[in-house]
């Protein structure tokens, strides 16, 4: 298993399935009277989160709990960062406060990576989401959703709709779904789409109408209004009109295929109320399902597998 | 003053000569020289050169010492095999009176390693909106010739109209950092398929060409001097080889961190490798390289850019552009344009020592080695090759990009005006004006 993970590209196949299965036993214990499982005892893993996100903050601390890690949540606001600590600073600190593991949330793309890789601090780092660069946890959740409801994902069509130039959320996706074997479209306006897209392992399309029937599940991107100040398109409504998924072009997905969102929604422009609340749509469970991956990662990194490859989380408290 | 008998040096890289020096001055060239009381100066299988002229250096004083100061940024010039740099306007203050240019200068004077030349700011504090008193600083003592707002793009097209106009009147030249800046706004790296992987703003190549093209149609327009700060993509190449084609008087300047290193460096997040114009592709640094050997890019210039540690020892984004040059251009250069075999050492002469001084009117920088020159020249040994350390520098920074690579080359000595400011493959302390 590696080290830290820092881009869903650092998984080969055989370690993301390893994570999708684990996450699938530890999905159990959140249905148990008893939440918790003594695994990570002893063990501390910061979330240090320079970038306000609750969702993810809480679903990493449930996550680290619910293994018995302590957990320290550091963040920027109220804290010495905005009194203008530096990065390392902050790292050195939190290593010096026996780190096994650091949750990173950071605006500036490539952060985490820098964490790992500066020898700031020794304890395994995980990209809680880094600028426009990756968040490898919400693929790995995301593929974990997709798989309980489509089996493998070899072969399964997945089309990723919207801001994919500042998603992280699409980086992260198109490069563990390419490891675990799907065929990946993703659905943008020009404007919205990098530069070398050309070079990903997907295909692309301008046109949401056209990459609709072949879905086994629909991603729809966060888009936020700034982008229209910003000439990206020219204006919410449009944008709604030729990239969101109403109810129209959701009834003309294949009958087994699931409608995805990471969260924010905002609803009434990449996707509406209805399809948001319908029967088709996963998002909710996409949340719970990220407890259980997260506890999968911080579980294999934090060396309960690299002690012994046999050892079970489940078993060893029954 | 003392005089010197350099030894065997092969000049110019071509023909085995001794050397002498008297009184600041090249006294004779040729075989078993004698000089009365002369200083002998082994040079056997060293190459010399005349000594190296940058066009583009930033020294930060005024306003951040901490980084670098006029006096240690002499002091990497000399280590470099300079005798001559010109030091960029935006400084703090910045550079835009004659105030300022002529401590800059008096600065380099005193401290003796090197002449300091002044580059004067084009607009009022690089504000892009008002002309800066560019007469005044040609005036001045510092006699200023390079007029350059360089960090930010004179964009606005009438502003840059009337500067290549205005400095007609005494010679001078607009040296232009093009980077058209709305293209260009947030950009943290090359824009590219990588820039798309690694989720950071892209510099489009384009918010480069444009303002090249732009600026060579204006030069024409006005028959005015242009000169074209690091050049770094191929279609700006492309654009410079056209505009001479049609006898637009434009000069270009490659640094030596675009004809060596690529934008994959950036994969490793390591902001040492984030600079302004952004390392490119492997396509554009050939690109850079037969454009500097076929004459389309006149001059190599270091874009010496010293910044303190806490600003390189953080996330990418949050840091600064730049890099060091001044130690290691010369080994660069060797790197890729000698040792395969774009160049020879008596075209490096050209291209680092010669043209900048030409282009900068500095009269007494950047002449030929000949009997009744001045005596600035710098001995080479291409022969070794040496580790990069970034602690081992005259620098006040240590934002070396090469650093942990193994480059070809070393300045043995650097004299100027017949005073070794480098001498032995070391730094000569308190050199005496």
């Amino acid at each position: 298993m590696i080290k830290h993970l820092l881009s869903a590209g650092d998984l080969n196949r055989e370690d993301a399935v390893r994570i999708l299965d684990t996450a699938e036993e530890l999905l159990g214990v959140a249905s148990r009277p008893i939440k918790k499982l003594p695994t990570l005892r002893g063990r501390t893993v910061v979330n240090l989160f320079f970038e306000d996100s609750t969702r993810t903050r809480i679903s990493f601390e449930a996550a680290a709990k619910r293994l018995s890690a302590d957990v320290i949540n550091f963040s920027a606001k109220g804290s010495s960062v905005s009194k203008g600590e530096s990065l390392k600073d902050t790292a050195l600190t939190l290593q010096a406060m026996g780190a096994d593991a650091v949750v990173v949330r950071h605006h500036n793309s490539g952060a985490p990576h820098r964490l790992a890789h500066a020898k700031w601090t020794k304890g395994a780092v995980i990209n809680a989401g880094d600028g426009t660069h990756e968040h490898p946890t919400q693929a790995l959740l995301d593929a974990f959703t997709m798989r309980r409801h489509l089996g493998d994902l070899e072969g399964k069509n997945i089309t990723i709709v919207g801001d994919v130039l500042h998603s992280r959320v699409a980086r992260s996706n198109v490069l563990l779904l390419d490891t675990l074997g799907a065929n990946v479209t993703i659905v943008a306006p020009p404007t919205l789409l990098p530069v070398g897209v050309e070079k990903w392992p997907v295909e692309t399309s301008y046109d949401l109408d056209t990459s609709i029937e072949k879905a086994d599940a629909i991603m729809m991107l966060r888009v936020q209004s700034e982008r229209m100040k910003a000439s990206f398109f020219p204006s919410a409504r449009e944008y709604s009109r030729r990239y969101g998924l109403d109810t129209a072009r959701m009834n003309r997905l294949p009958d087994h295929a699931i409608v995805m969102h990471p969260g924010p929604m905002n609803r009434g422009m990449e996707i509406t109320a209805d399809v948001a609340d319908d029967a088709r749509s996963v998002i909710v469970e996409q949340v719970t399902n990220g407890v259980a991956v997260r506890m999968a990662v911080l579980y294999l990194l934090l060396g309960g597998a690299a002690q012994d490859e046999t050892f079970d989380p489940i078993e060893e408290t029954e | 003053m003392t005089s010197y008998v350099i030894r065997q040096a092969k000049v110019l890289g071509v023909k085995v000569a001794d050397i002498a020096v008297e009184d600041g001055v090249i006294t004779a060239i040729g075989k078993d020289l004698t000089v009365d009381g002369a200083t002998e100066v082994e040079a056997k299988g060293l190459v010399a050169l005349p000594g190296l002229v940058d066009l583009h250096t930033h020294v930060r004083e005024p306003g951040r010492e901490d980084a670098e100061t006029v006096l240690s940024g002499s002091k990497a010039a000399a280590r470099g095999g300079f005798t001559c740099v010109h030091a960029m306007a935006n400084t703090d203050p910045v550079a835009d009176t004659a105030g300022v240019v002529e401590q800059v200068w008096r600065l380099g004077r005193e401290g003796g390693y090197c002449d300091v030349q002044p580059v004067g700011a084009v607009t009022i504090g690089l504000g892009g909106e008002q002309l800066a008193e560019l007469g005044a600083m040609a005036d001045s003592a510092a006699t200023v010739r390079v007029f350059s707002d360089d960090g930010k793009c004179v964009s606005d097209a009438v502003i840059m109209r009337r500067a290549l106009e205005y400095v007609k009147a005494f010679d001078g030249v607009i040296a232009q950092h093009a980077q058209e800046p709305r293209l260009t706004e947030g950009a943290q790296m090359n824009e590219g398929p990588l820039s798309g992987e690694l989720g950071l703003t892209g510099w489009p190549a384009v918010a480069e060409e444009a303002i090249v093209a732009r600026d060579v149609l204006l030069a024409e327009h006005v028959g005015s001097r242009l000169h074209v700060c690091h050049l770094s993509t191929r279609g700006s190449v492309e654009i410079v080889r056209w505009a001479k084609s049609r006898g637009i008087n434009v000069t270009a300047e490659v640094t030596p961190h675009h004809l060596l290193l690529t934008d994959d460096l950036v994969r490793s997040y390591d902001p040492i490798y984030k600079v302004n114009p952004p390392l490119r592709s492997d396509d554009d640094v050939q690109a850079v390289r037969e454009g500097l050997a076929d004459g389309t890019i006149d001059i190599v210039a270091t874009d010496h850019a010293p910044h303190p540690m806490e600003d390189k020892e953080c996330e990418w984004s949050a840091a600064a552009f730049g890099m060091l040059g001044l130690e290691t251009a010369l080994s660069v250069v060797q790197q890729t344009m000698v040792d395969t075999g774009l160049l020879t050492w008596a075209q490096v002469a050209d291209k680092m020592s010669v043209k900048p001084a030409e282009i900068g009117r500095v009269h007494n920088q950047g002449r030929p080695l000949e009997v009744g020159e001045p005596a600035n020249l710098v001995l080479v040994d291409p022969g070794v090759t040496r580790l990069i350390d970034a602690r081992n520098t005259a620098s006040l920074s240590r934002n070396n990009p090469y650093a942990g690579l193994t480059l070809p080359g070393e300045v043995v000595a650097t004299f100027l005006r017949g005073r070794p400011t480098v001498s032995d493959r070391a730094l000569v302390e308190a050199v005496t004006v």
